[in-house]
């Protein structure tokens, strides 16, 4: 007779060691991820000290490359004037991002209603993906006259088409069971869309919704830096411009800082809204015990 | 012998009556050709055949889903067309995948059926909740589809497929994607949904083995072009459980079963 196995000697499920042992957490993040938080977070202290100390130890100006300090202490003193730009510049961006989501959705929509209109519109929408923002820019700023709204359209342009275009493959990619299953039950258009083709495009609407968040803050800054004009109403590109020809470097690389934070600030929310809305049955979203 | 409802007897009239059905794809593949079939109030009819024989095109065409080249489709024993002469609900359909909805919860995955016909959300709730009792899956009702196992999965379809009490149950190998252990206990639990409620079963397979089991007629098909070859009765009593499963008559049915497949594989 071969020795019980000790483990089950004891006898009952409850007495067993799980397969998977929960894993410790370290202020609500799992100890196996931290790693990969601490790594870029050194990575980037090194970096900013060696930019201080060359910048002091040899004594670089600061209208040539200011030190880490010197730009958050600018950040500071121009807060007033940084911080009003900054809304500015936000304000348009997320204009910009909500119109881009209601035009893409909309057309993505009407789309799959009638290949007839996809086929006579989607190319335009193509052509205006694919030139450059830059380049139509200035003709906007002419033809609109409104400088704001000038931007907007802008930064519209350059966001709404990775929303329309994962909208539309979201929505062509229901399960062709589910709709025959739809079919069968005699389910109308409007009903397929709102139960079946609509939550079947949402993991790809949010994974162009994540692009999108990112080139509407890159199209607001872009229009702007063409449309060049100042006054109260200016954004973050504008001091940038601004900074440059006064030689207040500090500041352009704090309107910089800016721009970059607000930038991983909407790509971390527009994770976050992906994650919360998928992570109960998306794979994408899933985390999984290996 | 039996006690089941006969079948095909002289003088019944069938639920559903098909006669001379041909399917031609436009890309000439000849799916069916000449298939007559009735299928009778509250029977359980396998369609046994091998892979491309037509079983799936027919299923299709009978829910309507896909139109026959040629040939009829009557439905003579039911009052399924509505005003409009549309088949609507009297009609489960199970795919071979579970085809839910990943998004939605097992109750919502159920009554969809009923939220499609614009029921109201407690009553349709109510008969979802009773449909997975039925199937065993009480308690169940809030988890999402990746959540539950295969045959689990494959419960909850079958569970939307019934929750309109459709008069006709049409299943396309709903468990051959399954372990052997599971499949026993989902046709165990099929037969006794089937006797509770009696619709007509339809069910397509592959295996001779379960179609024995399950039906009392079975419909042997052949391919190219896809034709019904034979068929073969099953008189044993229902309910059946593991005594006929390991019967002397289950044992040469299964051998007739095998010889007509194969007949029909050769043809
Ligand atoms: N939509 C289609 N277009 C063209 N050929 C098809 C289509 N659907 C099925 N077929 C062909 O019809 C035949 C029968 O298919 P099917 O009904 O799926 O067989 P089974 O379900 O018995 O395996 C096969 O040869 C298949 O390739
Ligand atoms: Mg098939």
């Amino acid at each position: 007779m071969s020795e019980p196995n000790p483990a089950s000697a004891r006898g009952t499920d409850q007495d067993a060691t799980p397969v998977f042992a929960v894993e410790e957490r370290i202020l609500g993040i799992p100890k196996s991820r931290w790693p990969g938080i601490i790594a870029p977070l050194v990575m980037g202290a090194i970096f900013l000290g060696l930019w201080e100390g060359i910048v002091r130890y040899r004594g670089i100006p600061a209208y040539i490359l200011p030190g880490p300090m010197e730009i958050l202490k600018t950040l500071g003193t121009d807060w007033p004037t940084l911080s009003g730009a900054l809304w500015v510049t936000l304000r348009i961006t997320f204009a910009a991002l909500i119109a881009a989501v209601s035009v893409g959705v909309s057309l993505a929509i009407l789309f799959t209603q009638s290949k007839w209109l996809e086929r006579s519109l989607l190319p335009y929408a193509v052509i205006l993906q694919v030139t450059p923002v830059v380049a139509i820019a200035p003709l906007i700023i002419i033809w609109v006259g409104d400088v704001n709204l000038s931007l907007l359209i802008c930064a519209w342009l350059v966001a709404f088409f990775p929303i329309l275009s994962n909208t539309i493959l979201g929505l062509n990619s229901a399960d062709h069971n589910l709709v025959a299953l739809f079919q069968l039950y005699g389910a109308n258009r409007w009903q397929t869309m709102r139960y079946l083709r609509l939550p079947a495009s949402l993991p790809y609407f949010l994974g162009g919704l994540k692009i999108s968040g990112g080139l509407a803050l890159i199209g607001a800054v872009v229009a702007e830096f063409v449309a060049g004009t100042g006054g109260s109403a200016s954004g973050l590109a504008y001091r940038i411009l601004e900074s440059g020809y006064q030689l207040k470097i500090p500041r352009m690389f704090a309107a910089l800082l800016m721009i970059s934070v607000s930038g991983i600030a909407i790509f971390l929310a527009t994770s976050y809204i992906s994650h919360r809305l998928l992570h109960r049955w998306h794979e994408s979203a899933v985390r999984r015990e290996s | 012998m039996t006690e089941a409802p006969p079948q095909g007897r002289a003088g019944q009239r069938p639920l559903v009556s098909i006669r001379k059905l041909s399917k031609k794809f436009s890309n000439g593949t000849l799916a069916l050709r000449d298939v007559d079939l009735d299928l009778f109030p509250g029977e359980f009819v396998s369609l046994l055949g091998p892979s491309g024989c037509g079983k799936s095109t027919l299923l299709r065409i009978i829910s309507d889903l896909s139109q026959p080249s040629a040939g009829t489709i009557e439905w003579p024993g039911a009052d399924r067309a509505d005003a409009y002469g549309k088949a609507e609900h009297s009609l489960g359909f199970v795919f071979q995948e579970p085809t839910l909805m990943p998004w939605a919860q097992t109750l919502d995955n159920v009554t969809l059926p009923l939220r499609l016909r614009r029921m109201a959300t407690s009553e349709a709730n109510a008969r979802a909740e009773a449909m997975l009792a039925l199937v065993g899956l009480k308690g169940f009702e809030k988890a999402y589809p990746r959540e539950l196992s295969g045959g689990m999965k494959m419960r909850v379809s079958i569970a939307r497929a019934l929750v309109t009490e459709p008069k006709v149950l049409l299943m396309d190998e709903p468990f051959a994607a399954l372990d052997e252990i599971t499949r026993h206990k989902l046709n165990d639990d099929l037969l006794a949904v089937w006797e509770r409620n009696r619709f007509t079963a339809v069910f397509v397979t592959h295996s001779v083995f379960e179609s024995v089991y399950l039906s009392q007629r079975i419909v042997v098909m052949a391919a190219r072009p896809g034709r019904v070859m034979s068929e073969l009765q099953v008189d044993a009593p229902f309910p059946r459980d593991n005594l006929f499963r390991t019967s002397a008559e289950y044992a040469h049915l299964c051998r007739l079963g095998s010889e007509a497949l194969k007949a029909a594989i050769e043809a």
